[in-house]
Parts: C-alpha cells; sequence; structure tokens
C-alpha cells in the first residue's frame, strides 16, 4: 500500500517531501513553455494547443496510474483527496478564471514559474492573484449561501453514470485522444503546423496507454469486501472485543451531550422502522451504504455514527462496510433495539409473551409511534441508573483535506 | 514546431507537449501516491495573503469565518503543506530555466499592446484569476488536473468552465494576443 499518511512518522519533516514535489511540479511546467503567456493563450485562439496536450496528457497517466495501482491494491483511492463537489460555484468559479486567463494569460500555478524565471507579467498576473484572493476572502460572505450549495460530496464521474471505473477510465482516454487528434488538425489549420513533422512514437504512446486501460479494466477495482480484508486483522479483534459496541446508555449521552454530533442509522425494514425507532434515526438501506451517500461522507468531525439492527447481525456488516470505506467514529448499538427495549422498558407486560429476545421486536406496539414513542427518547434522568463501559473515542477524519485549502 | 513564436526567447526548446504532459502525470501521480494529496498552487497564495493580513490587523482575521480558518487565534497560516509546495514550485521553475538558460527579465505579450498594457491586463486577469480560483475551491492544479485525474464529477464540470469562460471572450481580446 501507498506510505501515507507519512506525517504520522516524519512530523513537520514531511513538508521536504511536498517541496520535493514543487520543485518537480514546476520544474515540469517551465520545461513545457508554461512559463510564456503567448504560448499559453495561443491555446484559445488554436494556433498552440499545447495547454490542452499538457493537461490532458497529465490527466490521463496520472488517472490510469492511480486506477492501476488501485486495482493492484498498492493504493487505496478511498484514502486519497477527491476534490467534493460543488457544482454551481465550480462552474461559476471557472467560468471566472477562464476570463482571467484570456485576459492575463497564466493560470495560478504558470505565473509563479513564469515569476520565477524573471518574467515581468507573470509577476504582474501573480500580485494580481494574490488580490483576487484577498477580495474573494473579504466578500465570500455576501454570498456564503450560493458558495456552498449545490453541494453532492466526493462523487465521481464512475458513481454519477452508474458506469465501472475501468469503463469510466477508458471513455475518458479515449475521449483525451480524440481531442489530440483534433487539436493538432487545428494547429495545422490555424497555427501552419506541419503534422508530418511530428513524432511518430506517439502513437507508440497512445497503444500503451490504451492497453493499460484494458488491463485496469479487466482487473476491476477492489470491492467492499476485498477493503474490508485490507483492514480485518486489525478491525476484527474490535468486534470480538466489543469495542465498537454502544450500551444504549453511552447512545443517551451522546444524545444529551452538545459538543458531539449522533447520527444513528436504522438498517431495519421499513415496517420496525415506522413502529419504533430511537429518536432521530435515519432509516438507510443496507445496499446504501457502498458507495457512502455523501451526506454521510462529509459529515463533521464530532459525528458519532451508530448502525442499529433489532439485534446485531446487520448492524455489524454494516460497521464493516463503513470501516472498509474510512469513514471515522462508527459504532454498533450493543443488543440493537431489543436490548435497548429490554434496557429501559418498564411495563414489561407489553412485552409479547410468545416472542424471544433474539427475533424481531418482540415488543408489542400498539400504534407505530416511530420516534414519538416515549422510548423513543429517555430522559436523560436514566444516565444515573446505567452503568456501562464508555467506548467511543472521537478520531480525526483519515481522508486528505486537498490540494487547495 | 514551426512556428517561433511559441518557442522560448533564449535558450534551448521546449519539450514536446506530450512529453511534458507525461512528465506533468508522473509528478502528479507521485504526488497522490506518497502523499495521498494532488499538486496546488493558489492555496499557497491564499495562505501568504491571509499571513499579511494576520499581521497588519490580526482582529479582523477573527471576525471573518472563511480567514479564520487559516489564521484564527494561534494558527499559522503558512503552517502548511500546500506553502512548501508553492516554495518547491517557484525553485523548480527557477532551476529549470536556469538549467535550459531561459532565465530572463522579459515580458510576453502581444505585437499590438505596450509592454505597460500587457503589465496591467496581467494584474486585471490574474485578479480575476484569484477570485474565481477561490470561488471554485481551486485553481487549474488542484481543481482541474488533481481533480481530473481521479475523476471528481465537480472537477470536470469546472474544468469544462474554465476553457468555455477563456474561448468565450477570446475573440473581443484577439488584439491582445495576435
Amino acid at each position: 500500500m501507498a506510505p501515507f499518511p507519512f506525517e504520522q512518522w516524519l512530523g513537520p519533516g514531511s513538508y521536504i517531501i511536498y517541496f520535493i514535489i514543487g520543485i518537480l511540479f514546476g520544474a515540469v511546467l517551465e520545461m513545457s513553455g508554461f512559463a510564456k503567456s503567448t504560448k499559453l493563450a495561443a491555446q484559445f485562439y488554436f494556433k498552440d494547443l499545447t495547454v490542452l496536450k499538457v493537461m490532458f496528457t497529465a490527466i490521463i497517466t496520472a488517472m490510469l496510474l492511480i486506477f492501476l495501482t488501485s486495482a493492484l491494491e498498492l493504493l487505496d483511492y478511498d484514502l486519497i483527496w477527491v476534490n467534493p463537489t460543488y457544482l454551481w460555484p465550480g462552474i461559476v468559479g471557472g467560468l471566472i478564471m477562464g476570463v482571467g486567463f484570456i485576459i492575463g494569460g497564466f493560470c495560478p500555478g504558470t505565473s509563479i514559474v513564469a515569476l520565477a524565471t524573471l518574467k515581468i507579467d507573470g509577476l504582474f498576473f501573480a500580485l494580481g492573484t494574490m488580490f483576487g484572493i484577498f477580495v474573494f476572502g473579504e466578500t465570500v460572505q455576501r454570498f456564503q449561501n450560493f458558495w456552498n450549495s449545490s453541494f453532492y460530496g466526493r462523487v465521481n464521474l464512475p458513481e454519477l453514470f452508474g458506469l465501472p471505473t475501468g469503463i469510466v477510465v477508458l471513455l475518458v482516454l479515449f475521449m483525451a485522444l480524440f481531442m489530440f487528434r483534433g487539436g493538432e488538425h487545428l494547429e495545422r489549420i490555424y497555427g501552419n503546423k506541419n503534422l508530418k513533422k511530428e513524432p511518430k512514437t506517439r502513437y507508440i504512446g497512445a497503444g500503451i496507454m490504451i492497453s493499460i486501460a484494458v488491463v485496469i479494466l479487466l482487473l476491476g477495482q477492489p470491492t467492499i469486501e476485498d477493503k474490508w480484508e485490507w483492514i480485518a486483522e486489525e478491525k476484527q479483534p474490535l468486534l470480538q472485543n466489543r469495542n465498537v459496541h454502544l450500551h444504549p446508555g453511552e447512545w443517551l449521552e451522546i444524545y444529551y451531550d452538545d459538543s458531539r454530533k449522533l447520527v444513528t442509522l436504522d438498517l431495519r425494514d421499513e415496517r420496525d422502522f415506522n413502529l419504533f425507532h430511537l429518536k432521530d434515526a435515519r432509516h438507510i438501506d443496507i445496499n446504501d451504504l457502498a458507495p457512502v451517500s455523501s451526506w454521510i461522507a462529509k459529515l463533521p468531525a464530532n459525528a458519532v455514527i451508530v448502525t442499529v439492527s433489532n439485534n446485531e447481525k446487520n448492524a455489524v456488516k454494516a460497521w464493516k462496510i463503513l470501516m472498509a470505506q474510512k469513514i471515522p467514529n462508527v459504532y454498533i448499538l450493543a443488543g440493537g433495539i431489543n436490548n435497548w427495549l429490554r434496557t429501559f422498558a418498564e411495563k414489561r407486560e407489553k412485552v409479547h409473551p410468545n416472542k424471544k429476545w433474539d427475533e424481531a421486536l418482540p415488543y408489542e406496539f400498539d400504534k407505530a409511534l416511530g420516534s414519538r414513542h416515549p422510548l423513543s427518547e429517555p430522559s436523560e434522568k436514566w444516565l444515573e441508573k446505567l452503568e456501562y463501559e464508555q467506548k467511543v473515542e472521537l478520531v480525526k477524519k483519515v481522508r486528505r483535506q486537498g490540494g487547495c485549502g | 514546431m514551426n512556428n517561433k513564436q511559441f518557442e522560448p526567447n533564449t535558450g534551448k526548446p521546449y519539450v514536446h507537449p506530450y512529453l511534458g504532459g507525461v512528465l506533468l502525470g508522473l509528478v502528479l501521480f507521485l504526488a497522490f501516491f506518497l502523499t495521498g494529496n494532488g499538486l496546488g498552487a493558489s492555496g499557497g497564495l491564499n495562505r501568504i495573503i491571509v499571513y499579511i493580513q494576520d499581521l497588519i490587523v490580526p482582529g479582523h482575521i477573527d471576525q471573518t469565518p472563511y480567514l479564520l480558518k487559516m489564521a484564527g487565534g494561534e494558527l499559522n497560516p503558512l503552517n502548511h503543506w500546500i506553502v512548501f509546495m508553492l516554495l518547491g514550485t517557484i525553485a523548480g521553475g527557477l532551476i529549470s530555466g536556469w538549467l535550459h538558460g531561459r532565465l530572463k527579465i522579459e515580458t510576453n505579450k502581444g505585437p499590438r499592446i505596450s509592454t505597460k498594457q500587457r503589465w496591467l491586463l496581467a494584474f486585471i486577469g490574474g485578479s480575476f484569476m484569484g477570485y474565481g480560483a477561490r470561488f471554485a475551491r481551486g485553481c487549474t492544479s488542484g481543481q482541474a488536473l488533481s481533480g481530473g485525474a481521479v475523476l471528481s464529477a465537480g472537477s470536470w464540470a469546472f474544468m469544462f468552465a474554465v476553457f468555455a469562460g477563456a474561448y468565450a471572450l477570446a475573440y473581443f481580446l484577439r488584439k491582445t494576443w495576435n
């Protein structure tokens, strides 16, 4: 597996790795001619499509390697940073950037390289960029709502189209190769370029890329079961020692604790859920946990997720699925709803005499009250009566924070 | 490779765009493989700006939620990996420019505008770029390149928006560049 999060071992020294990656980044941009604004702007007059070629070659190269190493189980895709989707703010921001690009002739990264190679226009552009960033920081509060709107969380193209990752990788590759072909013809027409002088090796390169994409498609991406296997050795003992099983009392404690956000996922069927469920519980089908719904993925760091079923079986399954996807702070309600009722129900006579505790809902409900049932939200007083061992320890999110923070 | 306009003014020629792209892709992959993060540039500039603001008007930072995340209280906005990547990018550009003989004080511009006009336009364009980059939560490197490679849906929508914005305005600015 890939070595991150390496900060844990290196501490602040890990910044040296980012510095080295930065050096390589700056050097490659410079070597590609990205310090020259007139070359970059020519992209938009079809005379020189270096921007398109470099950018999309870089994207498909990295994409192929990321999904190849992921298929070979060398890299955990769930752990790398995938830009969350804020659709409309992204599009509006993108349009503004496009305007800035054609007026100023750079993007932030290229202007940095331009100023590093003493291009005065790069220096002015970088200063302008900093000014624009400053103005944004001062004005964002006026349109905070729009800026946070159309948030879909960590959603990628395979999820969006409902296609296997391998197919999407292949489609993106073909799209890029098609654009390169079209771009070369545009350069021939508008930039008077002689295509015959272009190196033939580019066809070999395209062939290699298509082969890698086919290999990715054939290998397939790791399934939830594979991902659970990677962590099973470490996490299985937590189940066996019941380290992640929350006593109903601790659920109640967190419920009344304002510093933690309690998220209860009820995995039972809809009938049982409508009869009775815990206060603020959300009904969720176990099949909707992989890939994990975006609202779960974007929960705040103080969220404690508790999976609930009538006993524990489905709750444990759901716990494994969420753990496999690196969702932090997930726990299981010990004994499920049955144990809950056993703990809080005072009128024992309401328990159906013919049913056993380990079966589904032995408790007799006169009406489908859902969370309006008094036992759905026991009072805070119960906390004094109950004895239990605390299990919840909040951990910080393991996922990455991303590139432009 | 038969149009001088797109070659460096001094020093060795640039690498072929496809080769440059493959090299950039390798760096991008290395960034993901080693750190889990992609590449970025505007985030570093952002933090430098906030650092300066924090020096001049620290009270203001503590009242603005957006800035608070980076520099509130004891937080040092420069204590972040993106800042070190930015420093590396400057160093890398400098080293490559020096090795290839392209280190030269100059201003690249279209033939029909003056140098001062070019500087002004660069500043204005940069302002739009900086504003838009924060609006979109990432620049060409952090959103388009990094997000594109990991197939983020929003990053692909963003990428086409950038090209659309630039192409839409290109006709009106043709005198600037041609």
